[in-house]
């Protein structure tokens, strides 16, 4: 499959994690909204990745360029995985102070 | 010789440090022994430099390059040979005179203000003989500048006195305007040989390099700065208000050393000057006109410093004469017979108004003869030998110009004639009106009356001698003598003046001028013996007691239209267009931040919009950038 797919996909993913993020006002869904930023980097990556992998392929059979990049996005994967667990604990502890997930009210950190 | 070279000039210096740094410390009696010491310490060197050029001739000492580039190498070089070493005597000689008178006669000032003095004249003594010692044009410059920079001061010495300064000021931007065509004159030089000593600019080589309108461009900017430093027309007002300073300043700078830098110059220049015709009439020109013109300012002024001052700017221009019409040596012995007469004249006049307590009008003086016996006799000498009166010195050097003059044209020699009668006249005028007749001062200033100290009187009885005796030095053949000054510079003066006069032509002339001398000198006699002159009512009387007006006109005609200006730069481009610029600024950034600061909300939604919006930006210009580049380029090919 041409390459330039996996990259309108990507594009389309990441706008929709933009607009998301800038139009929205719940807190889990700016949440998500990020999250899907970060998985549409993650799927272009492994799209160049395979790009790479099969041009050198075609050059010489026992080459392993650009295999890194797809064990380097299961550590992405990982963090992320961190990564959600301590946003979804703010969320929790911001509904617990303010009976809200409105992204609004985290404008006031100084009370 | 180096080390005698450098003693002549560093003792001045060494004075100047001595006296301007321990002002607050030293005794009056020691800033004058010490200031007055190091010129004739000084003076001595130079005798002694004078006998070695006697004996072994010329001589250049090099000491280090002053600049050393590629193309351009100033050594820092004296030159000792006969002209310098003549201004070196007079200079160191004369200097120490005035030293010397100067130790009495500013006594009044305090010990600061007295060592300031000191410090002031000693620094243009070095200055002076920087001047004339120089090998090449930038020393030359150099000393040229100081001494501008001295009379500044000197002028300015009582400095709380406002016009004071303001003649100070007006001497020195008179100077500028001068030392620009010496400097522009000096740039010239360069850019046509690459050098500027005068061993290789003074050459007859040189000649064939330059073009004929060249050699009259630089000669032309040479005289303007020989025409601001010794006061021609039309840079010549400085020099009277410059009277404003002490009266040994006034003897020493204004009349006996400094105003004849301009004549050094271009005697040690000759070489180009007499290959330009042109400027060479310029010179001779000018000349016979500011002496004319000063002398008859002279006949009406009443300020015994004014009549002299006018008298040193009329003098001037018959050097100058006798420069445009070749006589270089001529000039040279005017310079050196000036520098005793003159310098004896203002420093008598400095005893006149030392015992007068500051008088200067000659009006209410007279009948000083018998109060100030040695004053009188020693400032009547130099009036006889400024009128051109046999054997004194002012004679034989006036006579020589005129000879000169009659030669190059009879025009000069009649007018010559005319400033000679008007100098034996207005000089007489001054002498018959200050200590003839009756005294016409205050009770309490004749009480006061009294002879100068003998540090005062002492100067004025060797200027004197001086006066009478100078003339020596360069008789002419026709009278038996031998012309030693002619001689001294035939080494210099590359066209010595052929006598081509003969002799009863040479005969007739002497007379006709001292007739003509002394029927002036008779009648001003006669008719100020007895009375004064009452303020003018001739309209002719009232145009020279007016000084021909040309303050005014200057004041007119250059200072208030330059003002003008000044004023319209100051009110409008200063204050429109530069403050408007400058406040412009401020205002669009205030308001630019006025407005732009109404997007930091707090609102972190908007803050991530304009990052996006940012980052969507920068990658539009990224991928477009080579549409860009080309936009510009088609904007810069307009």
């Amino acid at each position: 499959m041409p390459i330039e797919y996996y990259i309108f996909l990507c594009l389309t993913l990441f706008s929709i994690g933009v607009i998301g993020v800038l139009t929205r006002r719940n807190a889990i869904i700016v949440f998500m909204c990020v999250e899907l930023m970060l998985n549409a980097v993650n799927l272009l990556l492994v799209a160049f990745s395979k790009m790479n992998y099969g041009a050198a392929q075609a050059m010489s059979s026992t080459t392993t360029a650009g295999i890194d990049a797809q064990i380097f996005v299961f550590f992405i994967m990982v963090v992320a995985a961190a990564e959600v667990s301590i946003g979804l604990a703010i969320i929790v502890m911001m509904y617990r102070n303010t009976h809200s997930i409105d992204i609004n009210f985290l404008n006031r950190l100084k009370n | 010789m180096k080390i005698l070279v450098a003693f002549i000039i560093l003792w001045p210096f060494v004075g100047f440090l001595f006296n301007g740094l321990g002002r607050n410390y030293w005794s009056k009696k020691v800033i004058a022994y010490k200031a007055t010491g190091y010129i004739v310490a000084s003076f001595i060197a130079s005798v002694f430099a004078f006998m070695h050029v006697q004996t072994h001739g010329a001589m250049t000492v090099h000491y280090f390059d002053f600049i050393h580039t590629a193309s351009l190498t100033i050594p820092f070089d004296f030159k000792v040979d006969a002209l310098s070493s003549l201004f070196l005597l007079v200079i160191t000689g004369v200097g120490s005179l005035i030293h010397l008178y100067s130790t009495a006669y500013m006594q009044e000032e305090s010990a600061p203000h007295y060592a300031r003095y000191f410090a002031y004249l000693n620094l243009f003594i070095f200055s002076m003989l920087l001047l004339v010692l120089g090998d090449n044009y930038i020393i030359m410059f150099m000393g040229w500048e100081g001494v501008g920079l001295c009379s500044y001061l000197l002028i300015g010495y009582w400095f709380s006195n406002g016009s004071y300064n303001y003649a100070a000021k007006k001497a020195f931007i008179m100077n500028r305007i001068g030392d620009l065509g010496f400097l522009l004159a000096i740039f010239w030089i360069i850019a046509k040989l690459g050098t500027v000593s005068y061993s290789e600019v003074l050459t007859v080589e040189t000649l064939s390099k330059l073009s004929s309108a060249d050699i009259t461009g630089i000669t032309l900017l040479l005289f303007i700065g020989a025409m601001g430093k010794s006061a021609q027309i039309p840079l010549f007002t400085w020099l009277p208000d410059a009277m404003a300073g002490p009266t040994p300043v006034s003897a020493l700078i204004h009349a006996a050393t400094m105003v004849t830098a301009g004549i050094y110059m271009i005697t040690r220049s000759n070489i180009l000057f007499s290959h330009s015709e042109i400027t060479q009439n310029v010179i001779a020109i000018i000349g016979i006109s500011t002496a004319l013109l000063a002398a008859t300012i002279a006949i009406k002024q009443n300020d015994i410093k004014k009549v002299l001052a006018y008298s040193t700017v009329s003098q001037l221009g018959y050097m100058f004469l006798g420069l445009g019409v070749g006589a270089y040596s001529g000039a040279v012995f005017h310079v050196i017979t000036h520098a005793f007469f003159k310098a004896l004249l203002f420093l008598g006049a400095g005893s006149v108004i030392h015992a007068m307590h500051h008088e200067q009008d000659i009006r209410k003086m007279g009948g000083l003869k018998s109060k100030l016996p040695i004053t009188h006799i020693t400032f009547l000498i130099g009036c006889i030998a400024i009128a051109g009166v046999p054997p004194f010195s002012g004679f034989f050097s006036k006579d020589e110009i005129l000879a000169a003059a009659f030669e190059k044209n009879k025009i000069y020699w009649v007018l010559g004639l005319v400033g000679a009668a008007m100098t034996a006249f207005y000089m007489f005028r001054l002498y018959a009106t200050t200590f003839l007749g009756k005294f016409r001062g205050s009770h309490e200033q004749e009480a006061h009356l009294h002879e100068s100290p003998l540090a005062m009187t002492l100067p004025l009885i060797i200027l004197a001698i001086l006066s009478a005796v100078g003339g020596a030095i360069g008789i002419p053949e026709i009278m038996g003598g031998h012309h030693w000054l002619a001689g001294q510079l035939s080494t210099i003066v590359s066209a010595p003046h052929e006598a081509g006069l003969t002799v009863s032509t040479e005969w007739i002339l002497m007379g006709v001028s001292v007739a003509i001398a002394a029927i002036a000198l008779l009648i001003a006699l006669s008719r100020y013996s007895k009375q004064t002159d009452e303020e003018p009512s001739s309209a002719i009387g009232k145009f020279f007691y007016n000084k021909w007006y040309i303050d005014e006109l200057y004041q007119k005609a250059i200072i208030e239209p330059l003002n003008e200006f000044a004023l319209f730069l100051k009110e409008f481009i200063e204050k429109k267009i530069i403050d408007g610029a400058v406040n412009g600024t401020g205002k669009i950034v205030q308001f630019s931040a006025r407005k732009v600061r109404l997007i930091q909300n707090g609102q972190a939604g908007y803050y991530i919009l304009f990052m996006v919006l940012g980052i969507i930006t920068l990658f539009l210009i990224w991928f477009n950038d080579i549409y860009i580049l080309r936009f510009i380029h088609t904007l810069t090919q307009k």
